[in-house]
């Protein structure tokens, strides 16, 4: 790995980065929506418009945004601030600033999406794994399948279908939310097993979804290992079975399950908006949703940049670190 | 020569036997298109027989379970849920094939024009698709739907999916490209004296015929994906009963929560089907390209 790889690396991710800001500042500007004036608007037809209030936060975000200097000055101010988490204030929870509705939404996400994603990336794996393996017990074949069926439906209409089944029908779950309605968010034992039983739904839409999309994908590697000389060498050395699956098999077919376990990690934050929305989870795709009812497009916007930076980094993370990983693989050149 | 005087008759038979073959080589791949045969018709002949204005708000009493009346019910907006699906289901599936088309077609001409030409052009376009497929598509639009003023229609939703589905064919197209223009036919064109055009057209591009399928398969079925997202998040167009509309209004109405099954149902059944085959029709034509695929199963 040379300094220009790295170099290259980091500027194209500085590239994608002032290219998210530089699409969120102007495309509102070309669009012709006033962000304010259909927030008022909102407001006024709730017949909820106090003065005082609307006079401070238009007075507040002019100057904010410097509407009144030059489209250059702002420009650069909004980089400068975009840069440093500053987003300013939120249009809908005005004066409550962007930074914090996002601190408070972020753990709900992050915990929830972190467990789920290695979940499945572990139980899709070994699944997959087994699959390929011409000695794998019978009913793996059975098993299977519906997982792979299930894997081709969005992970947020199978959570209608469980809301429906276990939440309804049977009420062995809560229905929605991220916790009871009435108590507050704090380090018990009874609050975090109240935030654990809500989890499960929303959890179990996105691993019964996404159990199958690994399982393919190292299916797909394994047969191919297996079609390796070096499997068939180790195989006539008399090397034991599990030996060979673990050793010789899922450890040649797992470099790609990581590359995309590393990029699935990326998505943490965004890769369960609609999940988040079916259960009315108070994550980021819950507050995303309720940005867009409210015309938040402060909150908006710096919901989407802060999940474009977490892709990017897992992007930048991914290719400094996968030349270590794969040795077959030299970037000299590149 | 009885096979002479018969010979369409043997030539049909033979065409018959060969569609057998292929079913038996590609059993899934079938199955995917009869998955989406089935709905397509059903959608395009059952609303020749459905009243549309039954799909209005309305137009029939509240929350009505399936009854001989109302085969699917009703909802809590007053519409028969029937007459909703039959009316969503092909507009739903217009929104992703239009947009695939379209995105297809960016990526068939960068992809040929990057991986044939190559230089400061291939690399701009590789570069972009490489940056963009990262992010999620449904954030990009989100960010641009709400930008948008006034009600959004079903042709100007698939333009903006179709702005976001180009970089997966792109790519696809482009590596193909890249590794054709190595094999020896295309070195046996270039000395025969065909032209560029020439073996685009006439040499690469019918040896990537199953592999530009599959990749519009895949691009079909993000493109659904993608409009679906929209509409359930309440950003698609909104005096249409799409499918993903329809998930909206159920959630908006929490039928899940009242038991009003035979609503939120049906448009999550025939996503579903319609995604399972679509997958069925990609994995097939994957393995029609890419011998390497078929060793198993």
């Amino acid at each position: 790995m040379t300094t220009s790889y790295v170099l290259k690396r980091l500027g194209v991710f500085l590239l994608v980065m002032w290219g998210a800001a530089t699409f969120s500042f102007f495309l509102p500007r070309i669009a012709d929506v006033n962000p304010i004036e259909e927030r008022m608007a909102q407001l006024a037809s709730r017949g909820a418009v106090s003065v005082g209030n609307t006079e401070a936060m238009i007075k507040n975000f002019e100057k904010r945004f410097g509407l009144d200097k030059p489209l250059a000055e702002q420009y650069v101010r909004y980089l400068w601030n975009t840069a440093r988490f500053d987003f300013g204030f939120s249009i809908a929870f005005f004066p409550t600033s962007v930074g914090s509705i996002i601190r408070e939404a972020l753990p709900w996400t992050i915990v929830l999406l972190t467990v789920v994603t290695f979940m499945n990336f572990t139980i899709g794996v070994l699944l997959g794994a087994v699959l390929a393996w011409p000695r794998a017990p019978a009913f793996v074949k059975v098993v299977a399948p519906p997982f792979m069926g299930l894997s081709a439906i969005p992970y947020y209409l199978i959570g209608i279908g469980l809301i429906y089944l276990f939440a309804f029908s049977w009420q062995i779950f809560p229905i929605s939310g991220g916790y009871n309605i009435g108590s507050t968010p704090q380090w018990s034992s009874a609050f975090l097993w109240d935030a654990v039983r809500h989890s499960i739904l929303p959890a179990a839409s996105i691993v019964l979804s996404g159990i199958g999309f690994w399982a393919i994908g190292m299916r797909g590697m394994m047969t191919m290992t297996m079609g390796e000389d070096y499997m068939l060498l180790a195989e006539s050395k008399g090397l034991k079975g599990w030996r060979l699956f673990i050793w010789y098999g899922m450890r040649n077919a797992m470099l790609p399950q990581i590359t995309a376990l590393a990029l699935s990690l990326g998505h943490i934050v965004s890769g369960a908006i609609l999940v988040e929305v079916v259960f009315s989870y108070p994550g980021i795709g819950g507050m995303l949703v309720q940005a867009i009812r409210n015309f938040d497009f402060t909150l908006l916007y710096g919901i989407v940049y802060l999940t474009i930076l977490g892709i990017a980094i897992a992007t930048l993370i991914l290719d400094l670190t996968y030349p270590r990983l794969d040795p077959r693989i030299t970037y000299a050149k590149g | 020569m009885i096979q002479d005087t018969a010979a369409p008759v043997a030539r049909s038979r033979r065409f018959a036997n060969h569609v057998g073959r292929l079913m038996k080589l590609y059993p899934l791949l079938f199955i995917g298109f009869a998955l989406l045969l089935t709905v397509i018709l059903v959608g395009v002949i059952g609303s020749r027989f459905m009243d549309p204005d039954l799909s209005r708000a309305g137009s029939t009493p509240l929350d009505i379970a399936p009854s001989r009346e109302y085969l699917l019910g009703t909802d809590s907006m007053g519409r028969d849920v029937l007459a909703v699906m039959l009316r969503g289901t092909p507009l739903t599936l217009q929104v992703g094939f239009m947009a695939a088309t379209i995105g297809m077609g960016i990526g068939i001409v960068l992809g040929f024009v990057g991986g044939f030409y190559g230089g400061i052009v291939d690399t701009v376009f590789k570069g972009l698709a490489d940056i963009l497929i990262t992010i999620p598509a449904l954030l990009i639009l989100v960010v641009v739907a709400v930008s948008l003023t006034g009600p959004v229609s079903i042709n100007v939703q698939a333009l903006v999916i179709a702005s976001v589905s180009w970089m997966l064919p792109t790519r696809t197209i482009r590596a193909q490209v890249l590794t054709m223009r190595e094999r020896a036919y295309v070195s046996v064109a270039e000395l025969s004296g065909a032209n560029r055009f020439e073996i685009i057209f006439l040499e690469i591009l019918p040896n990537l015929l199953p592999y530009l399928a599959a990749s519009f398969a895949a691009t079909v079925a993000i493109a659904i994906l993608t409009t679906v997202g929209m509409d359930a998040l309440g950003l698609g167009p909104q005096n249409v009963p799409t499918l993903g509309n329809t998930v909206y209004w159920a959630l908006f109405y929490s039928a899940p929560l009242r038991g009003l099954y035979w609503w939120w149902a049906p448009p999550i059944i025939t996503l579903g089907v319609v995604f399972i085959g679509l997958y069925l029709i990609t994995a097939g034509l994957d393995k029609i390209a890419n011998p390497r695929l078929r060793s198993h199963g």
